[in-house]
């Protein structure tokens, strides 16, 4: 069966059916190809989402001021809620088993200049225990510590493209800087992989920033970290007794959706994973549909080649041809094809995907590939069933009485 | 070389059965040229058919070169095709992306004679039906004529114990069925057994035995002079 003579027999009739051969080829190829494709792009969404979040901590809530929308116990509606240094202390008391860390956020952009060299920077004001929550990087000196919160030290930490920008090839450690107006010492230079923007920022002591606004206690937003070990549910319940603990605190209706927002980033993190989770179902139900779209074609071809062969397969069992051999050739024939070109366009696919790389990042397609056990378990299912759709139609002919087949024109 | 004994076929045609072969006695001996005639309808290309083993008995036996030719499997029958049948067909059935020498080859392989040696003997074959030169030529670049030169090249080339032609110059002129007779009637003077279904006179004129059929049953069978076809070419 597998002797040269018969492989020889084979390629002479593969070389003189060239169409024939193309098009069984192609549809082969093109359905790996797609299948290869459109998994590498799923596992590009998924890779793209997983990104979004790793720059930052998700143990993490943003706790957001807003207006309040309903009267309560004397208030009237459309009251702004403000934090103030109280309910830091607070809500940090108030909470132990839950609380890792907190700290607040107070933004302020403005100019900032050293020596000629000056831009416009967002700058935020921050205790210490905010490295954890963006997960910065040093590069060089040290974050701001408790004991530039308690000096109300004119310390500043600044991006990395804040020294590029303003410093060109200097050291910025130990230089000055103005601050819309105040002179900053900077002590730190950090990186952060979330990418320019916030590589742009300028952190400082947020009691630095109260001193110079009129030593005013308030804060914009709070950041508050929680145990990594309470698990999700507990994080769950932390945001609902922490909404409690808020409502009671600044009298705002329990029903009221607009006095402040808790954003949990945990929740927002499951929520996501859960989307590409989908993503990637909707997009192997795809892959598995051109795949069963590559497996009818190449039915279709091979029933439509032995239709066509009718005749040839008549002669040749008039010749000698035993129904083993006919079926042998037949088969050998079309699984020889689908190998070839399931492997071409297998191997089109995967260096189509690694050629891609980040190229289409802006389209939340972030370094596709698709892991070798998969492109090869598909392209040998497609191989497997090519054969078997081969098989049916050729035991068929090979069963054709010769006088029945030599008639068929 | 062939010995037939009451040899029964019918056809299933919806609810009728046609019975179309009725008890054939029938024999004929290695080297003889014999002619089947018969208008259509009587039955003479079923009994090539059968002869062929391209389709079944219903009743009676059948024995070919003292083997006995029953209940045969179908990898048997195309084993035994090999071995003992040559077919030369009335529309030629060339393989038409194969060339006239990978044509004649065929049979060959399936014999499982090794590359060289078959395509020595495909243009031995070749050269005796006089297309040496169209060895490497397409079944479309051939005219009629030559193809079935081809075709009878091929039915050769397995060295078969008998021949069987199925209308064998019915595609062909006058002129290009006396050349493909010419040819037949030389296979024969070397010894070659062969059998002819044909309808026409001049043809079976040709042979040196005449086997008339009708209705499913031999009419006449007799011995004639043999014309031969090289006078009209």
């Amino acid at each position: 069966m597998f002797s040269r003579d018969s492989w020889k027999e084979i390629f002479e009739t593969i070389q003189k059916n060239k169409l024939r051969t193309f098009l069984s080829g192609f549809t082969v190829a093109l359905g790996i190809l797609i299948f290869v494709v459109l998994y590498g792009f799923g596992n590009g969404l998924i890779n793209t989402f997983s990104e979004f979040f790793e720059d930052d901590a998700t143990n993490t809530f943003f706790v957001f001021p807003g207006r309040t929308s309903k009267p309560f116990k004397g208030y009237k509606s459309n009251r702004q809620i403000e934090f103030d240094n109280s309910d830091l202390a607070d809500i940090e008391e108030s909470f132990p088993l839950f609380l890792e860390y907190i700290s607040p956020r107070v933004d302020r952009s403005g100019l900032v200049k050293y020596k000629n060299e000056s831009n416009n920077y967002t700058t935020r004001g921050v205790s210490e225990a905010y490295q954890f929550a963006e997960k910065t990087i040093i590069m060089k000196g040290r974050y701001l510590n408790k004991q530039d919160i308690k000096e109300k030290a004119k310390y500043a930490v600044i991006g990395r493209l804040v020294e590029k920008d303003l410093f060109k090839n200097e050291d910025a450690l130990g230089k000055y800087i103005d601050i819309t107006g105040s002179v900053f010492k900077v002590i730190g230079v950090f990186q952060d992989d979330a990418g320019d923007d916030e590589e742009r920022r300028i952190y400082i002591p947020y009691t630095t920033r109260q001193l110079i606004e009129k030593n005013t206690d308030k804060i914009n937003q709070i950041v508050i970290g929680f145990k990594p070990e309470i698990g999700y549910a507990g994080a769950m319940a932390f945001e609902r007794k922490l909404g409690d603990f808020i409502r009671e605190k600044k009298f705002i209706d329990p029903n009221d959706q607009r006095g402040f927002f808790i954003r949990n980033v945990a929740d927002q993190l499951k929520q996501n994973q859960q989307f590409a989770g989908v993503l990637q179902i909707i997009v192997g139900f795809v892959a598995f549909g051109t795949i069963i779209a590559g497996i009818i074609g190449i039915s279709n071809i091979m029933v439509f080649v032995v239709k066509e062969r009718t005749k040839e397969i008549g002669i040749r069992k008039a010749l000698g041809a035993t129904p083993k051999s006919v079926i042998s050739t037949i088969l050998l024939e079309s699984v020889f094809i689908t190998t070839v070109s399931g492997i071409v366009g297998m191997v089109l696919g995967v260096a189509m995907l690694s050629s891609l790389g980040d190229s289409l990042k802006d389209y939340f397609i972030t370094n596709p590939f698709i892991n070798m056990g998969t492109a090869i378990f598909a392209t040998v299912v497609l191989i497997f069933f090519g054969g078997l759709a081969g098989y049916i139609p050729a035991r068929r002919a090979a069963r054709i009485k010769p006088i029945v087949a030599l008639r068929d024109e | 070389m062939i010995e037939i004994k009451n040899l029964h076929k019918s056809y299933q045609m919806g609810k009728n059965s046609l019975h179309v072969l009725k008890g054939i006695n029938f024999s004929v001996e290695e080297g003889e040229l014999v002619a089947i005639m018969g208008s259509s309808g009587s039955g003479k290309s079923t009994l090539l058919n059968i002869l062929g083993m391209l389709d079944e008995l219903d009743e009676g036996s059948y024995t070919l070169d003292g083997v006995p030719i029953k209940n045969l499997n179908e990898t048997k029958a195309a084993q035994y095709r090999n071995k003992f049948l040559g077919f030369i067909f009335q529309s030629f059935n060339l393989i038409n992306y194969k060339t006239a020498a990978e044509n004649v080859a065929l049979p060959l392989y399936y014999q499982r004679v090794g590359r060289k040696e078959r395509q020595e003997k495909a243009l031995k074959y070749l050269e005796q039906v006089g297309l040496k030169e169209w060895a490497t030529h397409l079944p479309s670049e051939l005219s009629g004529g030559q193809k079935q030169r081809v075709a009878i090249a091929r039915a050769m080339a397995a060295e078969p114990k008998v021949l069987l032609a199925d209308e064998p110059t019915g595609a062909l002129d006058s002129k290009t069925s006396y050349e493909v007779m010419d040819l037949i009637q030389k296979i024969n003077d070397e010894g070659n057994t062969i059998l002819l279904v044909t309808h026409e006179e001049d043809i079976a004129h040709m042979c040196k035995r005449i086997v008339h059929l009708k209705d499913g049953v031999i009419v006449e069978d007799k011995k004639v002079d043999q014309v031969r076809a090289e006078q009209y070419v």
